[in-house]
């Protein structure tokens, strides 16, 4: 059975730079699957792709998402408005900047069942009522009258959610649900996000900056840099063994509750620089910033490679030091995958 | 007066075995439409000459006011601040302005604190003016001295805020707070706007010029991490008062309320797969203070007696604990 979602080679453009490059993933059915990264890293802006719901001056300009036996990135506007919010949902960062400050919560859940599922005034109010109870938004009877502004951060949050699972989405994308929330919230959130995703039957697309939230939640992650996927790996694989240079800098520079690191014993490690001057690099992004780096780095955009079953990284240096420390299983099972799924180039080495 | 001078007479004459900073019974309560909102309501404390204190809470439990109220730039509504023998809760104008120099801050969106038309070099002047720092070649040389410590290049006094990066940003910040060669920085979320390959850089440098130019923090934060990382002590604050303190070491190797259990629980945490939220409930309003213990209509130990008693800090097992339950 095909994937329920797959991207292939999704590139986003806008008049001066191309956030997005050459982008490829597969979201499974029921899977939770996180993309990590930095602010620059095309996180967003590849979730709002996935929606057609880029800025004005941002448009697709290469490449395929296939959703359903259909490719979003080539439907009219007519036939995205009956995908989104049925079969695809979003949720964002800011649930006051996104909730209609004018309506009452029992209007603005009920919104999109009218749209999608025709149902009447009435039966969407009963059907919000039930959406606020499903989030344990408490009291929904009452709660189903109020405004926004009377809920709190977190309640904010649980009324966002519900409006985007009304319609039973088979994805939920949702961008930093938890980042404005503070932490016994965002722990209470994640919780109902991951209970949906169960209950529902729905897979869960998480964009996120925070490596605790990806390793405790996610099946699979995708760690992207400057517009590119550089590495793909179960959370387990990733924390205990990062390969790509940026990853690996990423988990050393974290300070860790669970570790008792502490500043008095020595610094953190840095990574140098920051990820601006990115998009003026000709071969790898991270070259400028990559404490292994070398010559042939800066010549050409290294591809993804298979490092071990379902684990992609795109970095040839990473890639043969880990084949000398340990062998990595067959690189011949690697170019038949990969030249089954069409997503990666021939392995460099 | 030259910059070395000034900074003689300004930081003289204290006692080293005293803390830097001893905060009593403060009180920061603001009147609102909605009532008396209680920010900071009853906190003492003792700031170490040399340490990080580090102040952790979520939104709304008052620590950010508690930061500024130390400071002064809001005037507390009770309490006492001890700091070089003054107390800064009724300090009058005059004399405050005198001691400015020695307490700044650090803020967390270091863009939103810099004057997108003034040069990097204006910002940091103007300190220097404003409390009569040296001659106009000295303060040339100490923003000079000042850029290279912060690791900014030598040309960033003539640029402006928006050529910065993020991270660039937060230099500058830390640049401003040190050009007066303060005794006590209250960092409010300094890392917190920043990304994670950034946040090193920043603790790193704050690190390094806390021991270089021998400086005490306040370190405020949500995010316990980083808390866990940087401070050689902890304050945990919930609605306006702390519930327990204590040397790092103690306080992460065995947190003693319910309170700090809750938040160590609920941080995202690799070894915990899909574990259910450990805390149920919201942060009630600080215009609607629980009776008792502020935290017993979350707190999963609540009994009678801490619905109807506040419990006070007390000492127990090398950190301090505001719990009825908590034992040794």
């Amino acid at each position: 059975m095909a994937a329920l979602l797959e991207v292939d080679r999704l590139s986003v453009a806008f008049p001066t730079a191309t956030p997005v490059r050459e982008l490829s993933f597969a979201v499974e059915r029921g899977e939770t699957l996180a993309i990590v990264g930095e602010s620059g890293s095309g996180k967003s802006l590849t979730a709002l792709a996935l929606m057609r719901l880029l800025p004005p001056a941002g448009r697709i300009a290469s490449g395929s998402v296939r959703f359903g036996g259909e490719d979003l990135a080539r439907l009219d506007e007519r036939a995205m408005r009956r995908v989104r919010g049925a079969e695809i949902a979003m949720v964002f960062q800011e649930p006051m900047t996104s909730l209609n400050p004018l309506k009452t919560l029992g209007a603005q859940i009920g919104e999109a069942l009218r749209l999608h599922e025709g149902l009447s005034r009435r039966a969407a109010r009963a059907r919000a009522i039930e959406l606020l109870d499903l989030v344990r938004i408490p009291e929904p009877h009452r709660r189903v009258d109020d405004y926004p502004h009377r809920l709190s951060g977190g309640m904010r949050q649980r009324a966002m959610i519900a409006i985007a699972v009304a319609c039973g989405p088979r994805l939920l994308i949702a961008d930093e649900p938890t980042t404005a929330l503070d932490v016994t919230i965002q722990a209470q959130v994640l919780a109902l996000l991951d209970r949906l995703r169960a209950e529902l039957s729905m897979a869960l697309l998480l964009i996120t900056h925070d490596l605790g939230v990806v390793a405790q939640w996610a099946d699979r992650v995708i760690v992207m840099y400057a517009g590119a996927k550089v590495e793909e790996a179960s959370p387990h694989v990733l924390f205990e063994r990062p390969l790509h240079p940026y990853a690996k800098g990423l988990l050393a520079a974290s300070p860790r509750l669970e570790t008792t690191r502490h500043y008095r014993d020595g610094p953190l490690t840095e990574i140098p620089g920051s990820i601006g001057s990115a998009a003026r690099e000709r071969g790898c992004a991270f070259a400028p910033r990559c404490p292994e780096a070398v010559s042939a780095c800066r010549a050409q955009v290294p591809a993804l490679t298979f490092a071990g079953e379902d684990r992609l990284v795109a970095c040839p240096v990473a890639l043969h030091t880990e084949s000398r420390e340990a062998p990595s299983p067959s690189i011949a099972d690697a170019i038949s995958t990969s030249s089954r799924r069409g997503e990666v180039r021939r392995p460099v080495l | 007066m030259s910059i070395a001078e000034a900074e003689a007479v300004a930081g003289g004459g204290a006692s080293e075995r005293a803390p830097l900073l001893a905060v009593r019974d403060l009180k920061t309560h603001y009147e609102t439409a909605d009532g008396t909102l209680r920010a900071v309501d009853g906190v003492s404390f003792e700031l170490r000459r040399g340490e990080t204190l580090g102040l952790v809470g979520e939104s709304g439990c008052g620590k950010s006011t508690l930061g500024k109220t130390l400071l002064r730039l809001i005037r507390p509504t009770a309490g006492e601040v001890r700091f070089a023998g003054e107390d800064l809760a009724t300090l009058d104008d005059g004399r405050l302005r005198k001691l400015r120099p020695r307490l700044q801050m650090v803020f967390q969106d270091p863009f939103g604190s810099l004057n997108p038309r003034h040069t990097i070099g204006e910002i940091l002047n103007g300190p220097l003016i404003v409390h009569g720092r040296g001659t106009k070649t000295e303060r040339r040389a100490r923003i000079a001295w000042m850029l290279d410590k912060v690791g900014l290049p030598p040309d960033a006094g003539g640029r402006y805020p928006h050529e910065f990066s993020g991270g660039q940003r937060q230099r500058i910040g830390v640049a401003r707070a040190l050009i007066l060669n303060p005794d006590l920085v209250v960092c409010d979320e300094p890392v917190s706007a920043l990304d994670l390959s950034i946040q090193a850089q920043i603790l790193n440098l704050l690190a390094a010029l806390k021991r270089e130019l021998d400086l005490s923090y306040l370190f405020i934060s949500h995010d316990l991490s980083v808390v866990r990382y940087f401070a050689d002590r902890v304050l945990v604050m919930y609605l306006g008062r702390i519930v327990e303190s204590g040397p790092h070491d103690v306080l992460w190797a065995k947190p003693r309320h319910p309170y700090t259990q809750a938040l160590i629980a609920a941080a995202p945490d690799p070894s915990r797969r899909r574990q259910a939220a450990p805390i149920a409930g919201d942060l009630p309003s600080a215009r609607a203070v629980p009776t008792g213990c502020r935290f017993h209509p979350r707190c999963p130990k609540a009994t009678d007696l801490c619905a109807r008693e506040e419990p006070p800090l007390r000492a127990l097992g090398g950190a301090e604990v505001a719990c009825h339950h908590a034992d040794a």
